[in-house]
C-alpha cells in the first residue's frame, strides 16, 4: 500500500469535453426546481437530513420524559402527555429514524461505493423519500394535536384495538407505519438491485466493499422481516374500522397472534437496524487502521447468518405470555446462538485493531465507543435471553437499559462515526476534531450515566413505561442520576450537529480522500459530485485505492468504462450478478417532480383514510394511479441503434428484454416481499385454527367445492392466457395478443368473484367471528391483486395499441406476466387452504 | 449472580483485549490476530459458554414452573384496568370470597395463581418472589410459588394496560400458618355491623350515594356492583386503590373526594361535592371494615 498523493480539484469546464458532459448531464436543476432531483447524492442528503430530524424530535421526546422521571411522584407531565410521549419515543426512533437513516446512507454513498452513477430506480428512491417524509410529518404532527399513539410502540391489542383506544391515536400509528413500511420496501429493492447488478466491471461479490454485503442482507432481511407487520397493520386496521374479528376473543381471535406478527417483524428489525451499523464500523475501522479488514469471509458469514438466525426468536418478547417452558426452550436457545455471530464480528474487528496502529480520529473514537457498549449490551442480551432471568427482568428498566445499550452502543455510535466519516463527501470540509472529541466525550459518559443506573432500578423491581412512580424505594437517586445523563447526551449530540452545520463554511478543505481509505467512494473529488466516478474501473480487489495506485489518476483522466455522457442522457453500467462482466448500459430517468407528487397522494390517500373519509381516500389513490401510469408510459424507449459504445473497447446494449434486467428483478423481490405477507395471513389463519376451540366452525358442504374448482379453473386459464399473450406478441400478431389479454382480464375478474362466492353460499360473513374474517381476508387479498392485475392488463393493451409493447420490447409485458401468475399462485394457495384443508383436518 | 459475575469477567477480557490493541506497540500486537483469535474468542468460547448457560437456564425454569402440588393453596387473579380483583377457592374449587389488590398466603405451602383479564393484557409481577407472567384475554395462565418467609412485598403489573398502568399495584403477605387461617377466618364473614351511629351514617352515605352500583359489601343490601373492587374488609388491606394511597381513614377521604386527581381517568369519579360530615363518617366506616 502506497501513501495516495493529494489530488487536486477537477480539471475547469472546456478543459474535457467528456467531463463537461457528465456535469450538464447529471446537473442539478437550479432553484425550486432543485427539489425534482432524483439522484441518490441529493436524495441521500436530504434522506439523512430528516432522518437527523426525526432522531432531534424523537430525543426530545426522551429528554421530556426523563425530566417527569427525574423525582417520584412528579406532576410535570399528565399520564396522557406521558403515554403519548413513551409512544411515540419508541415508534418515531424505531420507524421514523434508525430504518431510514440506514437506508438514507446506504441511498447515499452505495452506489459511490460501488461505481455507479445511481441507484437501479431513482426514482423509486426519490419516492420513498418523499413518503418517508410526508408520513413522518403526519405521525409526528400528532403529538401537537393530542391525538398521538398512547398504547406503546409494541400496540398490543386488545388496548390499541377498537374497544379501548376509540380515538385516531392508533390509526395515526398504523397508517404512519404504513409510510415507512412503503419506503422502506422502495429502498430495500434498490440496495438489493444495486448491490447485485449495478456493480463495476470485474467486481465479483468476493470482492464487493463489506458494507455492499451488509445492505444486501439488510434488503433481504426487510423483504422477509417487515411483511408480518404490514399484515398485522392491516388485520388490525381491518378490526378497528370494520369490526373484522382477528384478536378478539369473544368472537374467535386471539390477542397473542398480534403479538406473535409484531416480533416477527420486531426482533429481525432490531438486526435490521444493527447490521448496516456493523457494516459502518468494518467500512470505517480499517481505515483508521490503515490495514484491510480482518476476517472479510468471517464477517461475511457472520452477517448472513444473523439475517437467519435473527427470524428464530421473535418469541423472547413473549417468554412471559404462558408459551409453555419447552418451545421457550427452542428460542431461548437461538436467541443465546443469535451471539456467536455478534461474537465473531467483534474478533475481527479486534483482530483488524492489533493489526495495526489506530489512529484516534473522531469516527475511530464513536468506533471505540461503539465496542464498549455493544459488547455490554450484548452480554445483558445473553443474559434475557434465558428464560428464568427474562421472567424477573423482562418489562423492567433492565430492559430499557438492555435495549438502549444494543441500539445507541450498536446503531446511534456507528452511525455518527458514519457522519464524521463521510462528510467531507457532502460537504468538502472536515468537521472539528476538537469539537468531535467533545461530542464523543460528552455522549460516552452521558449514554453511560443515563443508562447504567437503569439495570440497577430495574432489577430493584421498577417496571417500564410507568408516568411516575411512588418514592421511597430506593428508585429516586438512580432516576435522577439518568435524568442528568440524558441531558448530556443530548448536549454531545447538540455539538454533533452544531458542528456539521458550522464547518460547511468555516472546517478546513478535506482535499481528496482525506482519510486515506482504501474504497471506491472516495475516488470522487470533495465535496463529492452527482455523477460518482469519472469512468467507471475494472476491480480487482476489496480496497482499490491502496491496492492499484495508478487508479486514481487513470480513472480521472477518463480511460475507464463511460468517460463521458455525449448520448445526453444519464447512464450506468449493469453488470452480469456474479462473474460482474459489463452487459448493459441502463438509461436513468431525469429530474422529474412525479416521485413527490405520487408521494403526495399517497400520503393524502392515507391521511383521510385516518379519518374514515374512504371516497376522498379512493379519489387520492386514483390521482396515484394516474401519476404511476405517467411516470412508467416514458419507459422503453426506443433506442437506435441499441448499442452504445462505452469505452474500453465494448459496446453493450441499451434496451433489453428477459429475466435479467434490473426492472424484473425488481418485480420479482416486490413479489418476495407480498408472498412473504401473504404467508403471515396464511400463518394467522393456522395460528387461529389452533387457538379458538369452535374453528372452523361450519363445514363447507356440497356447492362450494365446485364453486371453488371453477375458480380455480378461471385462474389458471387467465394465467394461461397471459403466457400464450407473450408469445403472440413476439411473434407480432397484435390482434390475437389484445385477445388474449382480454381473455386473462375476464377469467382473472371471474376468478375473483366466483372466490367470493364460496364464501357467500356457505353464509360466512367477516364480522361474526374470526374464522369468516380470515377467510374474507384471504378472499380480498385475491380481489386487490385481480384489482392491480386488471390495470395491468390493461395497461399493456393500450401500450400494445400505442406500439410501445412490441416484438422487440415487451420487458413491460414480462414484468406484468410474473405479477399475473403470482395472482394465480396465491389464490390457488388460498383456495387449498379454504376448503381442502378443514376436510384434512 | 453467575451471570453478572461471567459477563463481568468476559466484559473486561473484551476491553482489555481493545485496550491491548489500541496501546501496545503494533509489532507485538500483531503476533496475536489471526484466524485464531475469531475462531476461539468469537465462535468457540461464547458457543461452548452459551451451551452450558442454556443448559442451566432450562433447569431452572423446569424447577420453577413445576406442576402445583396437590395441597397448593388455589387463588384466582383477575386483572381489571388499574386494580387486581383476587378471588380465593376451597379445595374444591368453589369459590370462598373475593378481595382486592391484596394477595395473602401461608409460609412453606404451595400457592398456584390462576390469572386471567377483565380487559386488556396485565402482567403479574411480584419482584421479590416470582417471575412475570401475563394476564391475556381467552388464556388463563398459572404460576405457582411457595413462599419462605412471613413478610409483606409490592406487586405491580409489568404490561402496559393504558392511562394508570404506573398505579396498578398490589401486596402480597406471606403469613405464619396459624395468623393465615385467622385471616381466612375473617375473610369468610360477610361486613361487620357497624358499632356506632357514625359509622352506620357512613353505611347509609355508602348506598346513598350509589356507590354500591360499582361495590360489592357482602352482607350489605344495594351493595352488589362487581365494576369495582369488593370493599367487603377493605379496612383491613395493606393499601387502597391498587397501591396508590396507605389505608388510613384520611386516604378514604382523599380518594373519594378526588379519585380522579390522585389516579387521572381511572373509573372512579370524584365526590367533590360531599359535605365535610358525610365524608367522614363515609370514611371511618370504610375503614372499619376488618
Amino acid at each position: 500500500m502506497t501513501a495516495l498523493k493529494k489530488g487536486e480539484d477537477a480539471p475547469p469546464e472546456g478543459a474535457d469535453p467528456g467531463l463537461d458532459q457528465l456535469r450538464r448531464v447529471w446537473a442539478q436543476p437550479k432553484g425550486l426546481s432543485g427539489y425534482k432531483e432524483i439522484n441518490n447524492t441529493d436524495v441521500g442528503r436530504w434522506y439523512i437530513i430528516t432522518g437527523l430530524f426525526f432522531f432531534v424530535a424523537a430525543g426530545i421526546m426522551a429528554l421530556m420524559i426523563r425530566a417527569q422521571l427525574a423525582v417520584p411522584e412528579n406532576d410535570l407531565i399528565s399520564h396522557e402527555l406521558y403515554n403519548q410521549l413513551f409512544t411515540m419515543h419508541g415508534t418515531t426512533m424505531m420507524f421514523l429514524f434508525a430504518v431510514p437513516i440506514m437506508e438514507a446512507i446506504a441511498v447515499y454513498v452505495l452506489p459511490n461505493m460501488l461505481g455507479a452513477r445511481d441507484l437501479p430506480f431513482p426514482r423509486l428512491s426519490s419516492y420513498g423519500y418523499w413518503a418517508y417524509l410526508f408520513g413522518g410529518l403526519m405521525a409526528l404532527s400528532s403529538l401537537f394535536f393530542g391525538l398521538a399513539p398512547n398504547s406503546g410502540w409494541f400496540m398490543y391489542v386488545p388496548l390499541s384495538g377498537p374497544e379501548y383506544s376509540p380515538g385516531v391515536n392508533a390509526d395515526f400509528w398504523l397508517l404512519g407505519i404504513g409510510f415507512v413500511e412503503v419506503s422502506a420496501v422502495a429502498a430495500s429493492i434498490e440496495i438489493i438491485v444495486g448491490v447485485l447488478k449495478f456493480r463495476p466491471p470485474g467486481m465479483s461479490p468476493d470482492r464487493m466493499p463489506i458494507y455492499a454485503w451488509y445492505m444486501l442482507v439488510f434488503g433481504f432481511m426487510v423483504l422477509f422481516g417487515f411483511p408480518p407487520l404490514v399484515l398485522g397493520d392491516l388485520l388490525l386496521e381491518m378490526e378497528r374500522a370494520f369490526h373484522w374479528p382477528f384478536f378478539d376473543v369473544e368472537r374467535g381471535g386471539d390477542p397473542l397472534l398480534w403479538q406473535h406478527l409484531f416480533w416477527l417483524f420486531g426482533h429481525p428489525e432490531v438486526y435490521i437496524i444493527f447490521l448496516p451499523a456493523a457494516g459502518i464500523v468494518s467500512t470505517v475501522l480499517p481505515t483508521f487502521v490503515q490495514k484491510p479488514l480482518f476476517g472479510y469471509s468471517w464477517v461475511v458469514l457472520a452477517a448472513v447468518g444473523t439475517g437467519f438466525i435473527s427470524f428464530g426468536l421473535w418469541v423472547h418478547h413473549m417468554y412471559a405470555t404462558g408459551i409453555p417452558t419447552l418451545s421457550l426452550s427452542f428460542f431461548s436457545a437461538a436467541s443465546m446462538a443469535v451471539a456467536i455471530p455478534s461474537g465473531i464480528q467483534v474478533f475481527c474487528w479486534i483482530a483488524t485493531l492489533l493489526n495495526g496502529r489506530p489512529i484516534l480520529k473522531t469516527p475511530m473514537l464513536f468506533i471505540l465507543g461503539f465496542l464498549f457498549i455493544f459488547v455490554l449490551g450484548g452480554l445483558t442480551g445473553v443474559m434475557v435471553a434465558s428464560v428464568p432471568f427474562d421472567w424477573q427482568v423482562h418489562d423492567s428498566y433492565f430492559v430499557v437499559a438492555h435495549l438502549h445499550y444494543v441500539l445507541i452502543g450498536g446503531m446511534v455510535f456507528p452511525l455518527f462515526a458514519g457522519l464524521y466519516y463521510w462528510m467531507p463527501l457532502a460537504t468538502g470540509r472536515l468537521m472539528s476534531e476538537r469539537l468531535g472529541r467533545w461530542a464523543f466525550g460528552l455522549m460516552f459518559v452521558g449514554f453511560n450515566v443515563t443508562f447504567f443506573p437503569m439495570h440497577i432500578v430495574g432489577l430493584m423491581g421498577m417496571p417500564r413505561r410507568v408516568y411516575t412512580y411512588p418514592a421511597g424505594f430506593g428508585w429516586d437517586w438512580y432516576n435522577l442520576t439518568a435524568t442528568v445523563g440524558a441531558f448530556m447526551l443530548a448536549a454531545g449530540v447538540a455539538v454533533v450537529l452544531f458542528d456539521s452545520w458550522w464547518h460547511r463554511r468555516r472546517g478546513p478543505k478535506a482535499g481528496f480522500n482525506p482519510w486515506n481509505a482504501g474504497t471506491l467512494e472516495w475516488l470522487t473529488p470533495t465535496p463529492s459530485v452527482n455523477y460518482g466516478l469519472r469512468s467507471v474501473p475494472v476491480i480487482k480487489s476489496h480496497y482499490p485505492l491502496w491496492d492499484n495506485p495508478d487508479l486514481v489518476e487513470s480513472v480521472r483522466r477518463g480511460e475507464w468504462y463511460l468517460p463521458d455522457a455525449r448520448s445526453g442522457h444519464r447512464e450506468t453500467i449493469r453488470s452480469s450478478t456474479v462473474a460482474s462482466r459489463p452487459e448493459q448500459v441502463v438509461r436513468l430517468p431525469h429530474p422529474t417532480w412525479l416521485p413527490m407528487i405520487a408521494a403526495f397522494f399517497t400520503a393524502a390517500s392515507f391521511g383521510v383514510a385516518i379519518f374514515k373519509l374512504w371516497w376522498i381516500a379512493g379519489l387520492l389513490m386514483g390521482c396515484l394511479l394516474i401519476c404511476s401510469v405517467v411516470w412508467l408510459w416514458g419507459t422503453e424507449d426506443r433506442p437506435s441503434p441499441n448499442r452504445y459504445d462505452v469505452g474500453c473497447g465494448e459496446t453493450l446494449p441499451i434496451h433489453l428484454n428477459g429475466p435479467n434486467t434490473h426492472s424484473f428483478w425488481g418485480m420479482a423481490l416486490l413479489l418476495i416481499f407480498d408472498g412473504t405477507a401473504y404467508l403471515s395471513l396464511v400463518f394467522s389463519y393456522f395460528f387461529i385454527w389452533t387457538a379458538s376451540p369452535e374453528f372452523p366452525p361450519p363445514r363447507f358442504e356440497g356447492g362450494e367445492m365446485a364453486v371453488a374448482a371453477a375458480c380455480a379453473v378461471a385462474m389458471l386459464l387467465g394465467s394461461a392466457a397471459a403466457r400464450l399473450s407473450v408469445h403472440a406478441n413476439r411473434r407480432g400478431r397484435h390482434g390475437l395478443y389484445q385477445l388474449l389479454l382480454l381473455v386473462n382480464a375476464a377469467s382473472f375478474a371471474a376468478g375473483a368473484l366466483l372466490m367470493a362466492q364460496t364464501l357467500r353460499m356457505a353464509g360466512l360473513g367477516p364480522t361474526e367471528n374470526a374464522y369468516g374474517a380470515v377467510l374474507w381476508m384471504m378472499v380480498s387479498w385475491t380481489g386487490f391483486h385481480v384489482a392491480i392485475s386488471l390495470i395491468m392488463t390493461a395497461y399493456c393493451a393500450a401500450r400494445g395499441l400505442a406500439g410501445r409493447i412490441d416484438a422487440e420490447r415487451y420487458q413491460t409485458l414480462l414484468n406484468s406476466e410474473l405479477f399475473w401468475h403470482f395472482t394465480t399462485a396465491v389464490t390457488l394457495a388460498s383456495l387449498a387452504v379454504m376448503h381442502l384443508f378443514p376436510q384434512v383436518a | 449472580m453467575v451471570l453478572f459475575t461471567g459477563g463481568a469477567v468476559i466484559f473486561v477480557a473484551v476491553m482489555g483485549l481493545v485496550l491491548y490493541a489500541l496501546f501496545a506497540d503494533p509489532d507485538r500486537t500483531r503476533r496475536l490476530t489471526g484466524d485464531h483469535l475469531v475462531l476461539w474468542g468469537g465462535l468457540v468460547f461464547p458457543a461452548v459458554t452459551l451451551a452450558i448457560l442454556l443448559v442451566y437456564s432450562i433447569s431452572v425454569s423446569n424447577a420453577v414452573t413445576r406442576p402445583p402440588a396437590q395441597d397448593a393453596l388455589r387463588v384466582e387473579v383477575i386483572g381489571h384496568m388499574w386494580w387486581w380483583e383476587v378471588r380465593y377457592l376451597d379445595e374444591s374449587g368453589e369459590l370462598e370470597f373475593v378481595t382486592a389488590n391484596e394477595i395473602r398466603a401461608p409460609v412453606g405451602r404451595p400457592v398456584e395463581v390462576a390469572l386471567t383479564t377483565a380487559d386488556v393484557i396485565h402482567s403479574f409481577w411480584v419482584p421479590n418472589l416470582h417471575g412475570k407472567m401475563d394476564l391475556i384475554p381467552g388464556h388463563v395462565n398459572r404460576i405457582v410459588f411457595t413462599p419462605r418467609e412471613a413478610g409483606v412485598m409490592r406487586g405491580q403489573c409489568a404490561e402496559f394496560c393504558g392511562d394508570q398502568h404506573a398505579w396498578m399495584a398490589f401486596h402480597f403477605v406471606a403469613h405464619e400458618p396459624a395468623e393465615f387461617e385467622e385471616w381466612l377466618e375473617l375473610q369468610r364473614r360477610p361486613a361487620p355491623e357497624p358499632p356506632t351511629p357514625m359509622l352506620a351514617a357512613g353505611r347509609e352515605a355508602f348506598v346513598a350515594y350509589g356507590c354500591g352500583a360499582c361495590h360489592r359489601v357482602r352482607g350489605l343490601e344495594g351493595a352488589d356492583g362487581d365494576l369495582g373492587p369488593d370493599l367487603t374488609h377493605v379496612g383491613s388491606r395493606p393499601s387502597i386503590a391498587a397501591g396508590r394511597l396507605d389505608n388510613t381513614v384520611g386516604a378514604f377521604g382523599g380518594w373519594i373526594v378526588s379519585a380522579q386527581h390522585l389516579k387521572p381517568d381511572n373509573f372512579m369519579p370524584s365526590f367533590e361535592h360531599l359535605d365535610g360530615p358525610t365524608l367522614r363518617a363515609l370514611a371511618a366506616w370504610l375503614e372499619s371494615l376488618e
